[in-house]
This record gives structure tokens, C-alpha cells and sequence, in this order.
């Protein structure tokens, strides 16, 4: 049996989690090998980019999903199925729009078979707790946002779960509004006032990592694997300003830009025509090659500041700072990015002359942009259809990453006006029908 | 999307596959299965049902009130099989290969077609009875409610939001308990517009129903139907006008005694959250809410449902709940070999099946019928697919554009929209009468004039949802096309005429499908004595069906059916894709 160390409550041993392809013959696999143990009286966060498992990991944990390899065990026990015990709060709040604040804190414990009365006075307790007070008869589309996320914590915290799953519970809430609730969270679990022994939590936000847990937990991705695991000991209140503050979130972002090294492994798994791209927009990447280039940076950027002057998450950074590595317009190394040559000039140049540089960039360094361009060149209809180059992606990767690459090329190659594609008919072609 | 009527053939590939060919020889098997067992039947069914009918108008109240309650039997009757048969076939990957494709044809089979053989069938269960006659009119409005009823359900449990439905399983909820508070409550806006839709389509046929003969039976219940029968028999046109402005007063009672009070109230259940949206209003509903004693008449049977909705229900299957056994790689794999298995014992038996309807439909359809028939049919159902479709292309050239300026006046669109839904809820055969008079009067062609009546009943689904195109048409857009000075035919081709398309054909499809029903009805038509009749299928049905012809019925039916498949997947669903595609304006 599984051996439980002093007051674990939950324990993962060796999960790994494939997901069977549409196709049918090659697994993909979102989890590697991730052994987790989680205590009581901890916060623990699991930090990682969009695509790394962290969702389908606290799945797992709920008894949502069944691992395909690997043991979990809740108290002890294995798990299989939705454990009683743990509950989750959601990161689109996932409240039951017909049902009143109090029939959506009230419904876990009703449909246990709890008695009304004292369903509904557990219910109003939580309410009262969670700050939900004068609420109780409004419906969640008469809510704000942060008010919905409140209902959310209240359906969890009823039914006294040991375990408080959060998925991005302050992702979908604008900045200040998270911030309160964020507090108001913390000052509950320091006050001892939850009737919770433990939170895992997911994020994309390093600063919200450090800031409410005890252990962060790093994951890598594609697949999803643990690549670091840090403890952070700060007292709560914590501050933001602190320096060994800024130098845990430093550290953080240097370790997950080293893992994201496309010359090591991950980003773009596979090179030549296997590469995985980002469908990231010419928009936002002229626009962070301005702001880089521009004072303050004057080129080269902390990537924590430059996060925070354009108000983007890792999710949103990563890939556009991978992209503009990718095309060899930046540089990204130890948490910093630097602006090539290449992409000095960029930002210096005219429209024109911009596209023309992209073109080239895009043509010489992601594979599938010149292949694409080659079979137009050869084939006397110059034109091809996506259909032919989507399965040979997929040879390489998921049907969605296969999608979204395709995606990022096409946007990619009309910017720099290296082939036309036409939605409807879902082809290729070198004709551009602004030049006719 | 919760505001278009449910059709299965769009959310299908355009193509007829193998499915859509099993479903078929599935139901023209039953035809003939009934058809057959009708003809065993020695000869007089029973004592033709007679009632006594009188053409006084006190008596209409009390039919009206027949007719109304025979609607709610058929009502609860589409409800009870929509429960039912979504949940299968959402819940069955196997049910569900071959439900939804029987779906498709059921919804394309002509009803008023098939009510000749429900009728004897019916009669034959209740000898002597009125019973039968009843069930057989209600399962006829039953058959033109429940299909698009039962296909939007389907449609609801499949999209429910993945978070939801992990809160359900997070939360321990039982299967009927997720039913209930999760299922149920998400397909609410979708279903209740559907039923909406049902009802209006409903008039038509309780109507068609009442009255009938096949063969040498003759049905008469009493209700606004066979009033009518009764008044074209007695040519007594006064009482036609009667009817007419009996159904009027049913329909308004309906709309706004069951379905505004309904509709407001469903809409907590729709999803989207976000306050703000048109708050659909009804009189009778802030009566309810507002009276003390009538909440507290409500309150009761609320509770009890309530309380139902929360038991468990769960049954000890094994591997389900309790404690579930520990999941090795083995067990996993036999699962798979078996479920495998399974399949193929699924297909096999499918096959059989459909190889044993075919033979079937071949021998009893052969017995009596020539090839000749067949080609005959064939030429029918040419002329009156003619018909449909240029009727539709007439009512849209003539109804787009004033549909088109009333959309975008929303304070006369406000008062013309509900007009418009009316319209649509009529039946239109209770006025075909005073056309009859007209063409035997004037001895006009019938092929042309009794044409009209086709799509009489029907142009409205095309007035009301082309109004609601153009009142969804943005705003912003709107400011954009003033301010750059869009006037004209461009106006015309690229603003509004792309703008409304998809809600075009969402009424134009609807529009269709009524009218191909209506056919039955609409090319053979009586007065007193007098019957005119256009060449098509729809005459070659009712005569058929006048002369208790069943070989004939079944393979009218069947060519009718297989047409309109094909006319929904070649036509409707390409363009409804196409516009759904690339002109959908959020």
C-alpha cells in the first residue's frame, strides 16, 4: 500500500496522464511522472504556462479525472471518482445562473441530503464569512465579478471540504478586485477561520504564488512535469515591495524563462517542421518590440517589469517573448530579453519595410512558413490547401497545437506577405488580392 | 441560438449518410407494419364515431375548450418523449447513431401523411369507442410537436458548460439530481422557445385532425376541427367566420395565460451572465407574483418538486457508486475488447433489422403497386416541390424587404412582431374554405390558385424572424452605414441583406417545412360538394387516404419524406452553414 507521511492528506505518486489523439494512434501526454504531497495546514500553488497540466493535475486531485498511470490517495485511501472531502472553486465561478446565492451555497449540502434547516443555516454561516452578507436572495447575473467569485468560495467552504481546490479562482477578476479578494482569502486561512486543512491552488501568476503560498510547485510544459519545487517562508501579511519578495518573483521568472529556452527543450518541441507555434498576433509583437525598444528598456527588459508595465500574465508574455526569440528579433535569457539587431532595426523601420524584414525573418526561421511557400512556388495552380499541411503537423502534435500553429503561420506569412490564404475555401495561395 | 427552432438536419453533415438511410426504412417500416395490421382488421373498423356536432355558436366555446385541452394532452405527451428520448440519446453513443437521424426523418415526414394509418390503428385498440379517435388526434398534434422539441434538448444536454457539469460531479451530485438541477434547468430558454414554436405549428394539425375519414371511417370530435368540416359541409360560410374567430381567442388565451408567464420566467434560466437584456414581461405572471393567495397556490407544488428534484435516486449499479473497485490495466482493457464487442453486436443488429424492414416495404409495397406508381409519385412530388419552393422565393421577395423596414423601426416592429408570431400560430386551413369558395366561384386553375394556400399559413416564420434579424442588426453598424453614406443597392447587398441572412433562413427552413406539410391539406380542398384538386403529391396523399388506399399512402409518404430530406440537407443546411459561417454578427 501506499506508505502516508505524517499528516499528509493527499498524496500523488508517479501520475501521468495521456490523452488518446482524435486520430486515434498516438497519445499525447499532458502529465509526466508528477508525485505531489500535499499537508496539512499548507497553501500550495501550482505554477505553470497554459498547456503544462496544472488544470488537468487538480482534476486528478478532485477525483474528476482518472489518471492513466499512477496512484492517489486521499487520507490514506486510493481515490477514485469525486472524493467527499474536497471541493473547487472555479475560475469562471461555475455558479448555477437559475439558483439565488443562498440555493447555489446551499445545493452541495442539499443534494447530500442534508436536512434544510441546518443546510440553510450552514449556508448563511459561510455567507457571513465569505462577506456575502445582504446577498443572499441575488442572483449570480446581478453580481460583479468578484462578488460571483465570493459565491464561489462560499459553495466550497459549506461543505467543509479538508481540501480547497482553487483553478485561477482571481484569473477571470480584474486587478483590484483580486487583489481584495485575494486578501480577504488569506486573512480567513491566517485567522484560522476556514474550516479547510489545506489549498492547492493553480495559477499563471507568479506574484499571486509568492504571495499566498507556502510551497509553489513549478511545472514545466508538454509535457507537464515538476521542474522545481521552492518554499517560501515569509510571514503573512506579505509585501509586494519587499526585496526578498522581488527576489523570489525574480528568481521564478529566471527559472521558467531558462526552462522555456528553445535551444533546450519544451517551447518548441521538435525542430524543422515539427515546431509547435504560438498563434501570437504581428500586432503585439511590433508592439513589444517597441516597448523594449523604447526608454525606459532602451532594449534590453526585466521581464517581471516589463510584465507589469504591459499588465500581461505569463500566459500572454511567454509566448510572444518565445516568438520574437524564435524569429531571432530578441533574445530571452536568466529572466531578461533583449532585443536583437535584427530587432532594433524592426523597431526603427517603416511599415513597409517592417513587413519585409518579418517576411524574411519568418521565411528563414520557422520551417513550416518556407515548406508552405515552397509547394506554392512548385505547384503551377500556386495554391495548396491547409488540409495538407494541417496532417502533416499532426504527425507531430495535437490536432488543437497542430490548429493553432497553422494559425500563427498564416498570420505570420499575410503580415510579411509571403503567401495569401483564403478562409473559405481553406487554401493557400501566392496571389494577393490587394496587388490585382 | 436558444431563439431558433431546432431542426436535426442542421446540425448534420450535408450529405445523406448510411444512418439517415436505416432511419429511413425504420419508419416507412412501421407505416407499413400499421398498415398492414389495419388491413387485417375485418373490414368495418367499428361503427363509423360519430358525435353529435351542432353549428350553434354557443357551442363553440365548449368545442374551443375540447380543442385547447387535446393541445395540452399532446403537449405533455412531447414532453414526457423529449425527456425521455434526448436523455437516451445524449447519454448513448449507440442509441444516439441511430436516434438523431430518425429524428431528422421523423421531422421530415409529412404528419398529416401518416395520420391515416395512426387513425385505424388507434381505432382498433378502443373498438366502439371515442378513445381511440381522441388518441389518434392527439398523436397526430403530437407528431408535429415533439421532434424539434426533443431535437433542441438533445441539443441543450450535449453543450452544457464543462464547468457546471464538473461542479455536479465535484459536488456529488446523483445522476437524477444533475438531471434536475443542472440538464433540466440549462436546456429551459432552448426548449420553451421550441415548445413556443410547436404550439403555433400544433393549430394546424389538432384542426386536420378532428375530422377525417379514411376508407369508409369517418372520425368527428368535437372541437374547432370538425366545426369547421361540419360548416364546409353545411357551405355555411358564417360559421366558417366563426371558427375563425374562435381559433383567434384560443390562440391569445394560450400566448398569454401559459406561454408569456412561461417565458418570463425562464429567462433566470439562461446562461449568459449578464443583467441588462431585454426582460421579457407578462401580466399574468405579476398577478401570480403579487397575490398572496395565488403565490401561496403556486408555492405548494413548487416545494414538492422541488423536493423531488433533490432525491438521489441512485441505484446500486454495479461499479457505479459505492466502492468502486480498484481500475487495473487489465480490467481497463477487457472493458474496451468488450465494449468493442458490444459494437459489433449493435451494428449486426442493426443491419438485420434494416435488411428485414427493407424486404418488408418491398413485399407489401410490391403486391398492389408498379413501377408506373412509383414514377407517378415521382412527377407529384416534382410539381409540388416546384410549388414549395417557388412559393417560398415569392413570399421572400415579397416579405424580406418589409420585414426588413419594420426591423429597423423597433417601435413598429414592437407592435408588428407578436402580429407576425400570431400569424404563424394560425391555421391556416381554417380559412382555405373561403379560398375554395373563391377558385370554384371564378373557376380559377387550381394548379396555380390553390398554390397560395401552400404557403398561406406559413410566410409568417419568414415575416417574424426576418423582423427579428433586423432588430438585431448592431447599432454600431447602423452608425457606421449613415456616417460613410451606404444608400442603395449596395445598401441592399452588403448591410442588411447579409445581415439578416442567417435569421432568413432559420424562417425560410421553417417556412418549408410547414408548407410541404401543409400540402396535404392545401392541394386537395372541399366545399360542400364541390372539391377542386392541383396535381401533386400532397392531393395524391389525401385522395389516398379518402380512399383507404394504404399501398399508395405509404409510398406518397415515403417519396414525400425522402424529397424533403433531401430538399433540407441539399438546400437549407449548405446555406444555413454558410451564413452561420461567415455572416454571424457576434
Amino acid at each position: 500500500m501506499l506508505d502516508r507521511p505524517e499528516g499528509a492528506l493527499l498524496v500523488l505518486k508517479n501520475v501521468s496522464q495521456s490523452f488518446t489523439k482524435g486520430s486515434g494512434e498516438r497519445d499525447s501526454l499532458v502529465l509526466d511522472n508528477v508525485s505531489l504531497t500535499l499537508q496539512s495546514g499548507e497553501i500550495v500553488g501550482l505554477l505553470g504556462r497554459s498547456g503544462c497540466g496544472k488544470s488537468t493535475l487538480l482534476r486528478i486531485v478532485a477525483g474528476l479525472v482518472t489518471p492513466s498511470k499512477g496512484d492517489v490517495s486521499y487520507l490514506g485511501a486510493p481515490v477514485h471518482g469525486p472524493v467527499q472531502g474536497v471541493a473547487m472553486v472555479f475560475q469562471s465561478f461555475a455558479l448555477f445562473p437559475w439558483l439565488s446565492v443562498l440555493d447555489n451555497v446551499e445545493i452541495g449540502l442539499r443534494t447530500k441530503g442534508v436536512p434544510a434547516e441546518q443546510a440553510r443555516r450552514r449556508a448563511l454561516a459561510a455567507i457571513d464569512t465569505i462577506g456575502l452578507d445582504g446577498f443572499e436572495s441575488a442572483f449570480p447575473k446581478e453580481l460583479s465579478g468578484g462578488m460571483r467569485q465570493r459565491v464561489g468560495f462560499a459553495r466550497g467552504l459549506v461543505v467543509e471540504p479538508n481540501i480547497l481546490l482553487m483553478d485561477e479562482p482571481f484569473s477571470a477578476l480584474d486587478v483590484l478586485t483580486a487583489e481584495t479578494l485575494r486578501t480577504d482569502l488569506l486573512d480567513l486561512w491566517v485567522e484560522g477561520r476556514m474550516p479547510t486543512k489545506s489549498i492547492l491552488m493553480v495559477t499563471h501568476n507568479i506574484e499571486e504564488a509568492v504571495l499566498m503560498c507556502d510551497r509553489i510547485v513549478v511545472l514545466s510544459s508538454n509535457p507537464g512535469r515538476i521542474s522545481a519545487e521552492i518554499k517560501v517562508d515569509f510571514p503573512h501579511p506579505r509585501n509586494r515591495l519587499d526585496p526578498e519578495f522581488r527576489a523570489m518573483v525574480d528568481r521564478i521568472y529566471a527559472l521558467m524563462t531558462k526552462r522555456a529556452a528553445p535551444e533546450r527543450e519544451g517551447v518548441f518541441p521538435g525542430m524543422g517542421l515539427g515546431m509547435a507555434l504560438h498563434n501570437v498576433s504581428t500586432n503585439t509583437l511590433a508592439g513589444m518590440i517597441e516597448e523594449i525598444a523604447a526608454p525606459p528598456y532602451n532594449g534590453k527588459a526585466d521581464l517581471p517589469a516589463l510584465a507589469d508595465s504591459l499588465n500581461m500574465e505569463i500566459d500572454d508574455l511567454f509566448p510572444v517573448a518565445e516568438t520574437l526569440q524564435l524569429l531571432r528579433f530578441a533574445e530571452v535569457a536568466e529572466g531578461d530579453i533583449r532585443l536583437t539587431y535584427a530587432g532594433m532595426k524592426f523597431s526603427d523601420a517603416e511599415v513597409d519595410a517592417r513587413k519585409k524584414q518579418f517576411g524574411d525573418h519568418v521565411l528563414a526561421y520557422v520551417p513550416l512558413a518556407a515548406r508552405i511557400r515552397k509547394v506554392l512556388d512548385e505547384r503551377r495552380s500556386h495554391t495548396a490547401p491547409a488540409t495538407r499541411f494541417q496532417s502533416e503537423l499532426e504527425d507531430y502534435m495535437s490536432e488543437e497545437r497542430a490548429e493553432d500553429t497553422l494559425k500563427g503561420v498564416i498570420t505570420w506569412g499575410r503580415y510579411g506577405e509571403l503567401f495569401a490564404f483564403d478562409e473559405g475555401s481553406q487554401t493557400f495561395s501566392l496571389e494577393n488580392p490587394g496587388g490585382e | 441560438m436558444s431563439r431558433f427552432v431546432a431542426f436535426a438536419s442542421l446540425g448534420r453533415r450535408a450529405l445523406p449518410n448510411q444512418w439517415d438511410f436505416v432511419s429511413l426504412a425504420l419508419v416507412i417500416a412501421v407505416f407499413v407494419a400499421v398498415a398492414k395490421g389495419s388491413l387485417g382488421m375485418t373490414a368495418p373498423l367499428t361503427a363509423p364515431v360519430t358525435v353529435d356536432l351542432s353549428l350553434d355558436y354557443s357551442n363553440l366555446p365548449y368545442y374551443a375548450l375540447r380543442t385547447t385541452l387535446r393541445m395540452s394532452a399532446a403537449m405533455a405527451a412531447s414532453l414526457l418523449f423529449t425527456f425521455v428520448y434526448a436523455t437516451i440519446a445524449a447519454k448513448s453513443r449507440r442509441a444516439e447513431m441511430v436516434l438523431i437521424p430518425l429524428l431528422d426523418v421523423l421531422q421530415s415526414v409529412p404528419i398529416l401523411g401518416f395520420l391515416s394509418f395512426t387513425v385505424t390503428f388507434f381505432l382498433g385498440l378502443f373498438p366502439g369507442s371515442t378513445m381511440g379517435a381522441e388518441l389518434a388526434a392527439i398523436f397526430a398534434i403530437f407528431t408535429s410537436q415533439a421532434w424539434n422539441m426533443a431535437f433542441s434538448f438533445y441539443q441543450s444536454l450535449r453543450t452544457v458548460p464543462r464547468d457546471l457539469e464538473e461542479v455536479a460531479v465535484g459536488y456529488h451530485f446523483s445522476p437524477w439530481q444533475k438531471f434536475w438541477q443542472l440538464e433540466a434547468p440549462f436546456a429551459m430558454p432552448a426548449l420553451i422557445w421550441n415548445m413556443m414554436m410547436s404550439m403555433s405549428g400544433g393549430w394546424f394539425f389538432v384542426v386536420a385532425s378532428e375530422a377525417i375519414s379514411v376508407g369508409d371511417t369517418t372520425i368527428k370530435l368535437p372541437g374547432i376541427g370538425s366545426y369547421l368540416a361540419l360548416a364546409i359541409d353545411a357551405k355555411r360560410i358564417d360559421a366558417v367566420f366563426a371558427a375563425v374567430v374562435a381559433v383567434i381567442v384560443v390562440i391569445l388565451a394560450y400566448d398569454q395565460l401559459l406561454f408569456r408567464p412561461i417565458v418570463a420566467f425562464a429567462a433566470k434560466f439562461r446562461v449568459e451572465l449578464s443583467a441588462g437584456e431585454v426582460q421579457e414581461e407578462s401580466w399574468v405572471r405579476q398577478i401570480f407574483l403579487r397575490t398572496r393567495f395565488l403565490r401561496g397556490l403556486i408555492a405548494i407544488p413548487a416545494r414538492i418538486l422541488a423536493s423531488v428534484a433533490l432525491l438521489r435516486l441512485q441505484f446500486a449499479f454495479p461499479g457505479a457508486g459505492g466502492e468502486p473497485q480498484r481500475v487495473t490495466k487489465r480490467v481497463l482493457r477487457a472493458r474496451l475488447a468488450l465494449s468493442r464487442a458490444f459494437d459489433v453486436v449493435w451494428f449486426v443488429l442493426i443491419g438485420a433489422m434494416v435488411a428485414y424492414c427493407l424486404d418488408q416495404v418491398y413485399a407489401f409495397v410490391s403486391q398492389k403497386l408498379t413501377v408506373d406508381d412509383l414514377k407517378e409519385t415521382l412527377v407529384f412530388t416534382t410539381f409540388t416541390m416546384i410549388r414549395v419552393f417557388l412559393l417560398i422565393v415569392l413570399a421572400s421577395l415579397f416579405w424580406v424587404p418589409i420585414a426588413i423596414y419594420i426591423g429597423l423601426r423597433p417601435r413598429l416592429a414592437e407592435k408588428i412582431q407578436p402580429l407576425a408570431q400570431f400569424l404563424a400560430a394560425f391555421p391556416a386551413n381554417v380559412v382555405f374554405p373561403i379560398a375554395v369558395v373563391l377558385v370554384v366561384q371564378f373557376s380559377l386553375n387550381p394548379d396555380i390558385w390553390l398554390s397560395g394556400l401552400i404557403i398561406f399559413g406559413t410566410q409568417w416564420y419568414i415575416v417574424f424572424n426576418v423582423i427579428g434579424g433586423a432588430m438585431a442588426f448592431p447599432n454600431d453598424l447602423r452608425e457606421a452605414v449613415v456616417n460613410y453614406g451606404i444608400k442603395g443597392r449596395i445598401w441592399w447587398k452588403d448591410v442588411i441583406l447579409p445581415g439578416v441572412f442567417p435569421y432568413y433562413v432559420t424562417g425560410a427552413l421553417t417556412a418549408s417545412g410547414g408548407s410541404w406539410n401543409a400540402a396535404i391539406v392545401a392541394e386537395y380542398v372541399k366545399w360542400g360538394d364541390d372539391k377542386v384538386a392541383a396535381h401533386g403529391i400532397g392531393a395524391y396523399i389525401a385522395q389516398a387516404t379518402e380512399a383507404g388506399d394504404y399501398p399508395k399512402i405509404v409510398l406518397g409518404v415515403a417519396v414525400m419524406s425522402i424529397f424533403v430530406i433531401l430538399f433540407n440537407r441539399l438546400l437549407w443546411r449548405p446555406l444555413f452553414a454558410w451564413g452561420e459561417r461567415r455572416l454571424r454578427l457576434n
